[in-house]
């Protein structure tokens, strides 16, 4: 009775859920997104600053992609949120909310350093590099079995604890500076011995890094997917009932997964410190340990989407830096617009997954 | 007649992406009815008293109340409408008392001060003959005065319009007496009532009026004087089929699975299960009966090895080897190892049987990933497994590698019970394996339960319907609060035999 007169109090739209979207739609939605945010940021630099948004946006792809060092630069970056985000992914996969990979990092970072301040004179670079290998991969294992062997015997909640974790790391990094500071006092430490950073690759000082990465990601994409271990940590994230149920061990497959999860973040540890900063500091890992949540979360914890999304955030940043620095603006003003970009494209996700059926869509479907 | 009608809807329709949950559906109900809506699991009824109620909005349709059309966009609009839903899974506040569950959330000035809205609550109680203790907390009440509660709490709101979503599902025989009683009263008194249910004899016993749904579309609305149980049966699934089902001796029985004074108490410290013991033979199907939550979960849990225990033994003489082993205290796995090959489809299938988010062959292969010693995962086989399955139980499914959670709850019970009876089990486990499953798919589910029993399984059936526990089993043991209240043949036991059985020891009413 398409007829009747429709009520005028009869809402304009109202909420559906979708059944499933194709690929292509979804990924359309999600260019969608950006592509608005990019306006809506383009807009506020406009009002704000009176500057034409071409401009700003020119400058900010300058500032990620401009010159071939900043291209480096750029993978750099990208490669070292990406190793951080697959570390994260396994814990994630499993619903095991680790928010200690920033600890998990800078410990691992502290173990390497620790290594070539004190081990430089002793050993040779080829054994040297090895050890400082396996100190940082078990500093940032340690660092996340703690809290897994807490949360597979007692089910005490990983994330305050997996948090905590991180504080003790940042102090235990910041004493550690203080007490072998140069000058005395300064809490700085000079430049780690150059016969303990990370060989180069030819003249470039970034491949290594890049290369290191791009096997823990395709090793990581193998092992959720085909790897049987990978199959237990779906089964367990998804319910732990059904786990116990087919016989899996529970808490050995936490314990396993979260000093997976803590190496990777030591590997990440030991690029970052003897790989690219060749010192350490309190802030080395600067926040990336929380971004990289935001980039496993946003590639649906696949390894593969994930260099996509690092890269979105990477190159948002450099780009939103270049910005402020371009037009006077202090750094705030890159956070707003990386905020508005991350808002748009974590937004899209409702329209993903819901749609808006609106009022006279609705009668026109009726008839 | 000159009857009023309360709530009228027409041409009613939504869906959910693909799926059609409701097509034109139209229905009246009068004042001072009662009125079943009648379909299997999944036709939609649910659905439809969701509209009515607020929590969803339709997608086209009109409905109307006292001849007024309505707009019912959320639960608070429904409110106005004096439209009020008792939900399956009730929504109580648990430490709060019943008085305050009733008052929680009202906008009224007097919501305070609870000894004046007790007196209040109390003449509903009299009006309509509720027994209920006020001050009682939530938690420590049963199923039936939970849902004593939630009745009140729309009545309470000056609801007169009342939806009942399947509201006997947790109750005892003797209880849904109670409820029924009740819900005459309040129909006596001029309130509309909709109850929604797919159990034929309380159609027949409480109804004016059925109005029957099949997969979501509006089959129609008949007088209840004016029929019977097999014309709604027809009505509901389409065709005329037989209620049947077929029952064999079982053949030569042997001890299989022995179970010796098991007790077992919770983390909370309540003693589940009490010195149980009994016995399971070969080639038969063991029925456990008993209201829900008296212990069934954890006997059969004890037994899988996901349980532990406090005292007894589960001894397992197996077949083959003749040998009998103590399966307590064991893991899975290790009960497995031991060559004891023990299948239990859970009753919650997507929260224990299966990963909702995995692909079927992902899920058909829970049972088997670990076999081989690479450590790769082999698909293949689990493959072709799922492609059986999938074929030979008719799952309805776009192909083996869609989500198990896109499927419907008939399908997915498929599945698992597929994987569960694909490793030839010599105990089979099932609990509540039909429960939300349409009648064709409770059939297969039967026939695929008896093959086993016929090949000489023996089959544990952990089910809530009575007639169906009579008419499939060989033997029905009745707990009651964790503890055996008796054991009865099923091919001469009566449904009232094994409903006292089911409140004894003071389990249920206290």
């Amino acid at each position: 009775m398409a007829n009747i007169q429709k009520k005028t109090h009869e809402p304009l739209f109202h909420i559906a859920k979708r059944d499933s979207i194709p690929t292509l739609k979804a990924w359309l939605i999600r260019a969608a997104a950006i592509v608005i945010a990019l306006i809506v940021c383009g807009l506020l630099t406009m009002l704000l600053t009176g500057e034409n948004p071409i401009n700003v946006y020119a400058s900010m792809i300058e500032g990620a992609i401009g010159t071939e060092r900043r291209v480096w630069r750029l993978l750099q970056d990208l490669a070292i949120l990406l190793c951080i985000s697959l570390a994260v992914t396994p814990a994630f996969k499993m619903k095991f909310w680790n928010i200690g990979a920033e600890g998990q990092v800078l410990i691992g970072g502290l173990a390497a350093a620790a290594c070539s301040m004190f081990l430089t004179d002793s050993l040779p670079t080829a054994v040297l590099i090895p050890v400082m290998f396996i100190a940082s991969v078990l500093a940032g294992a340690i660092w996340a079995v703690i809290p897994a062997f807490f949360k597979a015997h007692w089910n005490t909640n990983e994330t305050p604890f997996t948090l905590m974790m991180n504080y003790i790391a940042i102090q235990l990094v910041s004493y550690y500076c203080f007490v072998y500071s140069v000058p005395k006092g300064s809490g700085k430490i000079p430049l780690l011995p150059k016969a303990s950073w990370l060989p180069t690759i030819g003249n470039n000082d970034y491949i290594l890094n890049i290369i290191i990465v791009a096997v823990i990601t395709f090793g990581m994409y193998i092992y959720l997917k085909y790897n049987k271990h990978g199959y237990e940590i779906s089964v367990v994230g998804e319910s732990e009932n059904t786990a116990k149920y087919i016989g899996i061990n529970v808490k050995k497959v936490i314990i396993r997964t979260l000093i997976l999860s803590g190496a990777i973040c030591g590997i990440a540890g030991l690029l970052l410190v003897n790989g690219t900063n060749h010192t350490i500091a309190s802030n080395t890992v600067d926040g990336r340990g929380f971004t990289a949540i935001m980039v496993s979360w946003l590639a649906k914890f696949n390894p593969i989407t994930m260099i996509l999304t690092a890269f979105i955030i990477v190159f948002l940043e450099k780009g939103a830096g270049e910005i402020s620095t371009m037009f006077g603006l202090n750094s705030s003003f890159s956070e707003i617009i990386t905020g508005i970009i991350i808002f748009f494209i974590i937004g899209c996700e409702f329209f993903i997954n819901y749609k808006l059926v609106f009022r006279s869509k609705k009668e026109a479907n009726s008839k | 007649m000159s009857k009023q009608a309360a709530i009228e809807l027409k041409n009613i329709t939504k869906s959910f992406g693909k799926v059609v949950a409701n097509k034109d559906v139209c229905l009246t109900v009068y004042k001072g009815e009662i009125l079943s809506v009648l379909g299997e699991n999944g036709s939609g009824k649910t659905t439809l008293m969701n509209m009515i109620s607020g929590i969803y909005y339709p997608d086209s349709g009109h409905i109307y109340i006292d001849g007024k059309e309505a707009v019912i966009k959320s639960p608070k609009d429904a409110f106005d409408y004096k439209i009020g839903m008792i939900h399956q899974h009730f929504k109580l506040v648990d430490v709060f008392s019943a008085v305050e569950n009733i008052l929680i959330g009202l906008k009224d000035d007097n919501r305070y001060n609870i000894k004046a809205s007790s007196e209040k609550v109390k003449k509903i109680c009299e009006q309509y003959g509720f027994e209920l203790d006020l001050s009682k907390k939530i938690y420590e009440m049963s199923v039936s005065e939970k849902q004593t509660v939630e009745i009140i709490k729309v009545l309470y709101r000056g609801a007169d319009i009342l939806i009942l979503d399947e509201p006997t599902a947790v109750l005892t025989p003797q209880e849904t007496e109670k409820l029924f009683a009740v819900l005459r009263r309040m129909r006596d008194d001029g309130k509309a009532i909709i109850i929604i249910t797919h159990k034929l004899n309380e159609v027949m016993a409480l109804s004016d009026k059925v109005a029957v749904l099949r997969k979501g579309e509006y089959v129609g609305t008949v007088n209840t004087s004016e029929t019977d149980e097999n014309k709604l049966t027809e009505m509901m699934v389409g065709e005329k089929i037989s209620l049947n089902i077929t029952r064999t001796e079982p053949k030569d029985p042997v001890k299989r699975l022995e179970i010796k004074n098991i007790s077992c108490i919770n983390r909370e410290g309540v003693t589940v299960l009490k010195d149980i013991s009994f016995e399971v033979k070969s080639g038969e199907i063991y029925g456990i009966a008993g209201i829900a939550g008296s212990g069934q979960r954890e006997l059969l849990e004890s037994i899988a090895g996901l349980q532990k225990l406090n005292s007894g033994e589960i001894l397992y003489h197996n077949p083959q080897t003749n040998k009998t082993e103590n399966l307590r205290d064991k893991t899975p796995v290790q009960i497995r190892d031991l060559g004891v090959r023990l299948s239990f489809v859970p009753e919650d299938r997507l929260g224990m049987g299966l990963v909702g988010n995995m692909d079927i062959v992902d899920n058909i292969m829970l049972r088997s990933y670990k076999k081989g010693k690479s450590v790769f995962l082999e698909r293949k086989q689990p493959k072709d497994l799922a492609n059986k399955i999938i074929e030979d139980l008719g799952v309805v499914t776009p192909g083996a590698n869609t989500p198990i959670r896109r499927l419907s709850g008939g399908n997915v019970q498929k599945v698992l019970v597929g994987r569960e009876i694909a490793s030839s089990p010599t105990v089979l486990m099932a609990a509540y394996p039909v429960r939300g499953l349409d009648i064709n798919s409770s059939y297969l589910i039967y026939n695929l339960l008896n093959e086993q029993k016929e090949k000489g399984v023996a089959v544990i059936f952990v089910g809530e319907d009575l007639d169906v526990l009579l008419e499939l089993c060989d033997r029905i043991m009745v707990i009651s609060s964790g503890e055996i209240s008796g054991v009865l043949d099923a091919r001469t036991a009566t449904k009232e035999e094994i409903g006292l059985l089911m409140t004894k020891h003071g389990g249920g009413d206290k």
